[in-house]
């Protein structure tokens, strides 16, 4: 038992793990996220659900990350009209996700700055509440609804002051989201993001799946993070049953993991020359991306190892041959962008563009909660797999990126560091595999049970909690995507900066839309 | 210093572009009302604006991969551009949700005439695992016409670029067959 500033009981999810659970009165949440706060931590996640069929009420859950790992919190709400203490004021990244959890559940938080609906556009009416049980599953999507709905941002005003409205829809191949800039010339005074353009029912598509098809639809949360959601969705089932997983099996997961890290970061190198006009660093990076590609197809049938998880262990394996050319790759690729970070330290233009643009100061990237690769540039030291590693990062001693000046420069080299890491991590990887069975079956638990999986995404931290009901089918689930908080520092980075560099800004962070749309 | 480094690099890659695949017109869902004075307007190019209509973002991976090295669309006169009025093609992802519903209608509208749409993925083609439910309208053809569907999740580049050359070629296989 940890010794935590407080007198709460905190219960491990699992022996020697770094998940802790707490029930917690309403009343006591804003004086825990106030330790929390001072000691460092932060919040993570906030979601709610309706707990009426198990004879509770509405809960509200939140997942903090604190010097002993996640403590994962619930309070029970009282009444008719279900409320809890605004967080937003301690944690201003839980804004958007209390107002997430009102529109989908009508749980509110009391004395909230804003208002306004955040998934709600104009989907469904004001008074209806998708995630409440009662609402069907299978609405049909013709039932009545109102034809727009006014959102007011927040104007800016004063001489020369303008407005540009950029999306939904963007001018290059991106996901849909609104930008309202507010501008002097070309410099921006101000963004505000309205997002939710994607948001597609995830969480209520969930409810009643049965347990492996419910790893298919967590790996499509957000479709570049597949493993990340998959496997934290899987971590947090075989919790919830008390399923232990081959050691074979957590292997190959950190192994597609770390391949998806290196997938992504490639392609994002290549975006960010792109943005800055070097196409050459685009073409690069996206042939080496494309060779990576082809041959997790090769290997595995998937060219983005979809659908490779299932609770208890995984669907697929690697025989010595496939182990021997993706060890060759990993060797070359190292080997290349190597050359390439060369060319991108020496090249001047790149360096101009890269360097004091979008900056999110370290203390402000603390305050206002940026999370993985983008919080490790500004300095925000955690990790998961280096701090509270599970299997079988416990083994594997990762290394930390990190950068301070929190600028587009920053990024790209804490992307450069990772990727050689990723690709040292996967040659160890193989090298030390396990033999041994690719899952184990999953049995169903006596009753309704619950479970929380947590995992360093790419893109960061990426939380998964399930409650399986008593017939072993889904009841509820909530995935959480690292970009919920670090889109709200997307609106900090571009403070001064001029709008046409908003593209290369928003592409260092490259959050999810969908994943955060839900 | 960078520009020589660049050269050497450039020199070492060399091309690593591929022979275009074939169209693959089984994914036609129907006859297009192409001929061949259309095709004449287009000649082989076809600009083609993407609309996200609610995806998961994996089938945008492959959207960027298809504009990769390997691929060398423009080489075959097929090109992204950044407004529908400037397209030829839609080429829409996703399940269309119901807060993209009116967005992707409008965009729909703005694509002169002649036009085509292809649903990209499964979702865009059946409405994937995401279904239909009070936030989405599951497949594209719910919303608008669609004239060429992409299984696949997502879909390979080339399985995606024989589906757009299944739209285009639709007027040639009519005037040939
Ligand atoms: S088809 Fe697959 S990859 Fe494409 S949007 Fe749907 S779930 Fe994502």
């Amino acid at each position: 038992m940890p010794k935590h500033p407080d007198d709460l009981a905190l219960t491990p999810q699992t022996e020697g793990g770094f998940v802790w659970r707490s029930r917690l009165e309403p009343g006591r949440l804003t004086a825990f996220a106030r330790i929390i706060q001072d000691e460092g931590g932060q919040l993570l996640a906030l979601w709610g659900a309706d707990d009426r069929h198990l004879g509770r009420n509405f809960t509200v859950h939140v997942a903090f990350l604190s010097s002993v790992g996640l403590i994962w919190t619930t309070s029970e709400l009282d009444g008719d009209q279900p409320a809890y203490p605004d967080l937003a004021h301690i944690f201003p990244q839980a804004d958007r996700m209390q107002r997430a959890a009102f529109d989908l559940l009508g749980i509110r938080a009391q004395d909230g700055v804003d208002g306004r609906a955040w998934l709600r556009h104009a989907a469904w009416v004001e008074d209806a509440f998708p995630l409440r049980k009662d609402f069907p599953a299978r609405a049909a999507c013709r039932s009545p609804r109102p034809e727009t709905e006014p959102y007011p941002f927040i104007r800016v005003e004063g001489e020369g002051v303008h407005e540009i409205a950029v999306g939904p829809i963007h001018a290059a191949t991106i996901e849909p989201g609104h930008f309202r800039f507010s501008v002097i010339g070309d410099r921006i005074l101000r963004l505000e993001e309205r997002l939710g353009y994607t948001h597609k029912g995830t969480e209520k598509r969930f409810e009643g799946l049965d347990l492996a098809t419910g790893a298919k639809l967590a790996g499509r949360v957000s479709g570049d993070s597949h493993t990340a959601f998959a496997w934290a969705y899987c971590m947090a089932v075989e919790t919830a049953t008390a399923c232990s997983v081959p050691d074979r099996a957590i292997w190959l997961r950190a192994l597609f993991l770390e391949m998806e890290r290196v997938a992504n970061h490639l392609g994002d190198l290549g975006f960010l020359g792109n943005d800055v006009a070097l196409t050459f660093g685009f073409v690069q990076f996206w042939r080496l991306k494309e060779d990576w590609m082809r041959l997790s197809a090769r290997l595995f049938g998937h060219r983005y190892l979809f659908d490779m998880l299932l609770p208890g262990g995984v669907a697929t394996d690697i025989d010595a041959r496939g182990k021997a050319d993706l060890d060759a790759l990993c060797k070359r690729i190292a080997g290349e962008v190597q050359t390439l970070r060369h060319i991108y330290d020496e090249h001047t233009g790149l360096q101009d563009r890269f360097a004091n643009t979008g900056i999110v100061a370290p203390d402000m990237a603390a305050r206002l909660g940026l999370t993985g690769l983008a919080g490790r540039a500004s300095s925000q030291a955690w990790d998961a797999r280096v701090q509270f590693p599970c299997a079988p990062y416990d083994r594997l001693d990762v290394n930390m990126a990190l950068q301070k000046s929190g600028d587009v420069l920053a990024r790209a080299e804490v992307r450069f560091t990772e990727v050689f890491e990723s690709l040292r991590l996967i040659r160890l990887l193989l090298e030390q595999l396990p033999a041994g069975a690719l899952h184990a079956p999953c049995t169903q638990a006596a009753g309704v049970c619950e479970g929380l999986g947590w995992v360093e995404g790419w893109r960061g931290p990426v939380i998964v909690a399930v409650r399986i009901d008593a017939d072993g089918r889904l009841d509820r689930v909530h995935p959480h995507d690292p970009s919920w908080q670090n889109w709200p520092l997307v609106e900090v980075g571009v403070l001064g900066n001029i709008v046409p560099d908003f593209p290369l800004i928003n592409k260092s962070f490259n959050l999810s839309y969908s994943g955060p749309d839900l | 210093m960078a520009t020589f480094l660049i050269l050497q690099q450039i020199l070492k890659t060399g091309s690593v572009s591929e022979p275009a695949p074939e169209a693959d017109p089984a994914l036609r869902t129907r006859e297009q009302a192409l001929h061949a004075d259309i095709l004449k307007v287009f000649g082989q190019a076809v600009a083609i604006r993407h609309v996200d209509a609610g995806s998961c973002n994996g089938c945008e991976l492959e959207i960027h991969a298809l504009n990769g090295p390997h691929y060398n669309i423009e080489g075959m006169g097929v090109k992204f551009v950044a407004s529908p009025r400037h397209a030829d093609l839609l080429l829409v992802t996703g399940p269309v949700t119901r807060n993209m519903e009116i967005a992707l209608k409008r965009a729909f509208e703005a694509v002169p005439e002649p036009k085509w749409v292809v649903a990209m993925g499964d979702c865009g083609c059946t409405g994937g695992m995401f279904g239909e439910n009070y936030a989405t309208c599951g497949k594209v053809s719910s919303v608008i016409p669609v004239d060429v569907e992409v299984p696949g999740c997502p879909p390979t580049p080339v399985a995606l670029l024989q589906g757009i050359l299944a739209a285009v070629s639709g007027g040639r296989r009519d005037a040939e067959g």
